[in-house]
């Protein structure tokens, strides 16, 4: 496939009105476009209402978006826990086009530190424990990325794939870490009492405010899940937005470069090794983030949290979605740990569709549910050129 | 570091035995990835499918241990073959659903993992499932032998017993680590003069080495690509079979960690490369063992990872580099 | 203001189609039962089983879920007048899904009782979630000790922990075995690789060398190879049936014949159907009583799913018995059923039940079972000093 070795990503019309004819991605919607065209305040009163929409999602507990067989709160911090984890992958693998199969080696090291300085062996705070968390994750993703990255293609996926391996078998194995018993008494999160907010009651189609079941703001408790969903959920527009400003700098247009052709990124000046270890560690600090505020939500990790079925649906989340595109990667998260929860109905058969419907997603969205623009560019040039050369647009 | 000398000829009989293993099904890795540079996720279940028809052809046929010499030779030829066309249908089928199309939009790498991951997942999901859906078709009864104890280990009836044939070094050496180290080598051999000199393999190293140019040249690319999946299902029906005459049991779930394993071993020979998928195989097996005698099973998988880590450091192709275009006639 | 009125249109159609579906979203919500339970009536009650149903400890999970459903069904045979519902809780023993899935159950106000949850993992994150929600729960599988002394007050367990019955096997293997060396294995899962400290420690000296497996794996020949050399009389492995059967048909086939000694996780028909012959003469210790003394159970258990009762099946059976027999006595919201189990004290098919105050059952008898004819029988009880 050409790929379009096009400037990055840009706001601009022009990128936009690129492709004609027919796509694999997904076309922008009338509402969509409606949407862009709006006035820059009313745009942004649209887009408070939506972040004040999802902050509100666990109060409002809307039926069939509403989880019935499992507690849609817990269901939520799940949620955007993939979410944060598929944007930190989306850097090593979407934008730095690096195939890591171990992705849950930082998560689990992330959440180690948090429940073994917090609870096991030591009882630092939650405020020492974070950034601890996030600095010895980063550090490990810089170790192991240093020898490792030299590797090329998908030997680095079998490399990343044991790294995970080796992290979970260690804590599994190790009488220090809490061997297979795992961890309990993870400190939570501290808390503030202010005040109480209601939930919505459903009955039909009308909504009762219940005053009987009340979430406490911002009390991190054992059963009530919505404050930690709104943690999580305030990290991650933190990191959507640190997310936007690399993409759009220098680094993000290396990392480009290096994906599309090491060689000749190499050739025009481009550090690769440097680069594409800056986004292994970027990967790393966002898993390790997500993993240690994991652990304190849970308040117990053991190894069994960290199996290598987790990494996997972590790629997932994010080719599914649309690799490199930061809300496709957000979708795909959605999709991949929502799914399986909500279609709980089916019993001892979601698995099953589970599998079905990542093979029909990949083999009708191949380009992801949101495919990067880049992505649609080439595409549209693709087809520009062989409707060139051929006098007729391919079928 | 006694432990180990002392029991050296065990340790390595044990480790070659399960390496063969290893080896045969890496070869399915090997071979797609060669042809055409995917990681094929979804050959574990192709191998997991084999050993389940192994275990039905027996249970069919009820044949007792220490039966006759020609009816185990028959009993476990017949259960090699129903083993090697599951095994060769279902990777067959995977092509057909999880890649074809991929293939022809010419999708990127990544989705066509995904494609295999979720294949995988619905192709195991369905073994561990296949008592309830034999319930929906109102068969349970009927099939009550063949799904009873679906997501339970299912038990190989291995007709031939597993007998001491000669003593080295302290271990009796039997006659299924000699079968199965024996067949491994030479189903090797014979892949290997498939792909060199029949015209079909000819056709999978000219579409390793340059799909476009073998199109150019004639060969029928989607045809290569099918036979290329269809040898790798081959080889893991008999990597099942073998791995069940040694094991004794399967399930529903036995795949996935063989195939990171087969995987792993794969990779250490060098991807894409026939000979490396056993010497990567074998290497896999003896550092297993000899790991596990060293410093304790526990860390077995980390002594194979470690070991991974560091030949791709020292030799980024692995251990005989990636070579299944490169192979001369 | 075009904009506004453009944009509104679809806005509003999406709102009215939210509402539409909203509407047959509701009526499943009904459907599956709402409303709190009043007391004195047998209505809108119902206990559940928490634990894997899918995954890779389904194998177990399903066998609890089994003995768990025999018992409602039994119940609902006999009772027309009180009919218990069963809810179930699939887990996957994945700690992550437990928290959900418990903070679920407690706010069902129909739910009154658990039996569960299965794995000891998932317990450490839904036990403090089910102790806030006053729901009271028997656990007919987790044997980790610590998770009694974490002081939720609706914890209970049917069955003895590593600790009762550790030193049972260490005992057996000593007095009646008469064993000088032990070599002992685990599965590193937190109820293997507990029970076999606690073996290992009891034994002290005549343990002659450890291992440990992981589960999942299938190739024990280092494991064979270290048993053999070490040249131990017993063999101990703390783990499941599945890696149980695989391990010790490897050692028959390597050629090691000390005695075969697990516990309660291996007594499952898995286990012979995965070793075969060479589960010959492997010693079970089990803190259960024989299936002769419960033959109705055996019998309706093997009718209705065409299998010996298996691993836990049967102290499934008694936890939800000792909940529905508390419903039956009018015990239809959780604060009562709680002080009913906690004060319980009657005839199970696996044990005299009643519960101390960590809710660990009292008067635990260790039973030694014997594989023989391809058939788990009971050789004799153990004593413990």
């Amino acid at each position: 496939m050409t790929q379009g070795k096009a400037s990055p990503d840009t706001e601009s019309a022009v990128a936009r009105s690129g492709g004609r004819g027919p796509r694999l991605g997904w076309d922008r919607g009338a509402l969509a476009q409606r949407v862009a065209g709006l006035p820059r305040p009313v745009k942004l009163a649209l887009t408070g209402l939506f972040v004040l929409f999802l902050y509100a999602l666990p109060l409002l507990e809307i039926p069939l978006i509403s989880t019935p067989d499992t507690d849609f709160g817990a269901v939520l911090f799940t949620v955007a826990s993939y979410v944060l984890v598929a944007l930190g992958l989306n850097i090593v693998l979407g934008y730095a086009g690096l195939l890591d199969l171990g992705y849950v080696g930082f998560y689990a090291i992330g959440a180690y530190t948090v429940a073994v300085f917090g609870s096991l062996q030591a009882q630092l705070s939650w405020w020492v424990l974070i950034p601890l968390a996030v600095f010895l994750t980063t550090i490990s993703g810089v170790l192991l990325g240093a020898p490792t990255l030299r590797v090329r293609g998908d030997y680095l996926a079998i490399v990343t794939l044991g790294f995970g391996e080796i992290i979970r078998l260690t804590a599994l194995n190790t009488e220090w870490l809490g061997a297979a018993r795992g961890i309990t008494g993870v400190p939570r999160p501290p808390s503030v009492e202010l005040f109480d907010i209601p939930h919505l009651q459903w009955s039909g189609a009308t909504a009762v405010v219940d005053l009987d079941d009340t979430t406490t703001f911002l009390v991190f408790g054992v059963a009530d899940q919505a404050p930690y969903y709104w943690l999580m959920l305030t990290v991650i527009f933190l990191v959507l937005g640190a997310d936007r400003m690399l993409r759009l700098s220098r680094i993000g247009r290396a990392w480009e470069a290096t994906r599309e052709d090491e060689d000749a990124a190499e050739l025009m000046g481009v550090p690769t090794f440097k680069f594409k270890l800056l986004a292994f560690a970027c990967g790393a600090f966002i898993g390790g983030l997500s993993g240690a505020l994991f652990a304190s939500r849970q308040g117990f990790i053991n190894p069994e949290s960290f199996l290598l079925l987790l990494s996997i649906l972590f790629v997932a989340a994010v080719v599914v979605g649309g690799a490199g595109n930061r809300y496709g990667v957000i979708l795909g998260a959605i999709v991949v740990a929502y799914l399986p929860e909500r279609f709980r109905g089916f019993e001892e058969w979601r698995l099953l569709v589970f599998g079905l419907a990542l093979l029909i997603l990949a083999n009708y969205r191949p380009q992801g549910l949101i495919p990067p623009r880049r992505a649609r560019r080439a595409q549209a040039v693709d087809e520009q050129l062989d409707a060139l050369e051929e006098g007729t647009a391919r079928a | 570091m006694s432990f180990l000398i002392d029991n050296f000829v065990e340790l390595t009989v044990t480790g070659l035995v399960l390496g063969a293993v290893y080896g045969l099904v890496a070869l399915g890795y090997t071979l797609v990835y060669g042809v055409l540079q995917l990681i094929n996720f979804a050959h574990s279940e192709v191998w997991m499918f084999g050993s389940f028809a192994a275990v039905w052809v027996t249970v069919a046929l009820g044949v007792a241990p220490g039966s006759a010499l020609p009816i185990v030779i028959g009993v476990l030829l017949l259960a090699l073959l129903a083993a090697m066309a599951v095994s060769g249908g279902v990777a067959l089928l995977l092509e057909r659903v999880a890649y074809r199309r991929l293939i022809r939009l010419d999708a990127p790498k990544l989705v066509a993992l995904i494609s295999a991951i979720g294949a995988s997942f619905a192709l195991a999901e369905f073994m561990g499932l296949r008592d309830r859906i034999a319930d929906f078709f109102g068969l349970r009864d009927t099939l009550d032998p063949y799904v009873r104890s679906a997501r339970d280990n299912t038990r190989f009836q291995n007709p031939l017993q597993t007998e001491g044939v000669f003593t080295v070094g302290g271990y009796t050496v039997s006659n299924v680590d000699i079968i199965i180290i024996v067949s491994a080598i030479l189903m090797m051999v014979a892949l290997d003069q498939f792909i060199r000199r029949t015209r079909t393999g000819r056709g999978i190293r000219a579409v390793a080495q340059d799909s476009e140019a073998a199109a150019l040249m004639g060969v029928n690319r989607n045809r290569i690509i099918r036979a290329t999946f269809l040898v790798g299902g081959i080889m893991a029906g008999a990597a099942a079979l073998l791995y069940l005459m040694r094991f004794g049991v399967t399930r529903w779930n036995a795949g996935f960690l063989l195939g990171v394993k087969a995987f792993t071993a794969a990779v250490l020979g060098g991807i894409g490369n026939i000979r490396g998928a056993l010497l990567g195989g074998f290497v896999l097996g003896l550092a297993e063992n000899y790991g596990s005698a060293l410093i304790g099973s526990e860390w077995r998988d980390v002594v194979a990872f470690l070991l991974l880590v560091v030949i791709l450091l020292f030799r980024p192709t692995g251990l005989l580099g990636e070579s299944l275009g490169r192979a001369r006639a | 203001m075009r904009f506004s009125v453009k944009t509104g249109a679809p806005l509003l159609a999406m709102a009215l189609a939210l509402t539409a579906c909203g509407t047959s979203g509701g009526d499943d919500e009904e459907a599956s039962g709402s409303g709190g339970g009043e007391a004195g009536t047998c209505e809108d009650v119902a206990i559940g089983y928490f634990g894997a149903l899918t995954g890779a400890a389904a194998n177990l999970g399903i066998n609890i879920r089994n003995g768990v459903e025999l018992a409602v069904n039994q119940f609902n045979d006999e009772n027309a007048d009180c009919q218990v519902g069963l809810e179930e809780y699939d887990s996957a023993g994945d700690p992550n899904q437990a928290t959900g899935l418990a903070t679920q159950a407690i706010g069902d106000e129909t739910v009154i009782g658990i039996v569960g949850p299965a794995f000891s993992g998932e317990s450490d994150t839904a036990g403090p979630i089910f102790a806030e929600g006053g729901l009271p729960t028997i656990t007919a599988s987790a044997t980790n000790p610590d998770l009694a002394s974490n002081g939720w007050d609706t914890f209970h367990r049917i069955l003895g922990n590593d600790d009762s019955q550790g030193p049972a096997a260490a005992s057996y293997i000593q007095d009646v075995l008469q064993s000088q060396s032990v070599f002992v294995v685990d599965d590193a899962s937190a109820y293997g690789a507990g029970l076999a400290t606690i073996v290992e420690e009891d034994l002290g000296d005549a343990v002659v060398g450890t291992d440990t497996i992981q589960t999942g794996q299938t190739d024990f020949s280092a494991t064979v190879t270290a048993i053999r050399d070490s040249g131990a009389e017993a063999v101990f492995f703390g783990g499941y049936y599945a890696e149980a059967g695989l391990l010790v048909q490897q050692m028959r086939g390597g050629g090691v014949d000390a005695t075969f000694v697990v516990a309660d996780g291996v007594k499952d028909p898995g286990f012979i159907e995965a070793a075969g012959d060479a589960a010959e003469g492997t010693i079970i210790t089990c803190p259960c009583l024989p299936p002769e003394e419960s033959q109705e159970f055996f019998d309706a258990y093997q009718a209705a799913y065409d299998t010996a009762p298996a691993t836990y099946s049967a102290e499934a059976y008694d936890a939800a018995n000792v909940f529905l027999e508390g419903i039956l006595d009018g015990n239809t919201d959780r604060e009562s059923l709680l002080e009913w189990v906690n004060d319980y004290d009657g005839e199970q098919t696996t044990k005299t039940v009643k519960f101390d105050e960590d809710g660990e059952v009292e008067n635990i008898t260790v039973w030694a079972y014997k594989v023989e004819n391809g058939e788990i029988v009971a050789d004799q009880e153990i004593e413990t000093n």
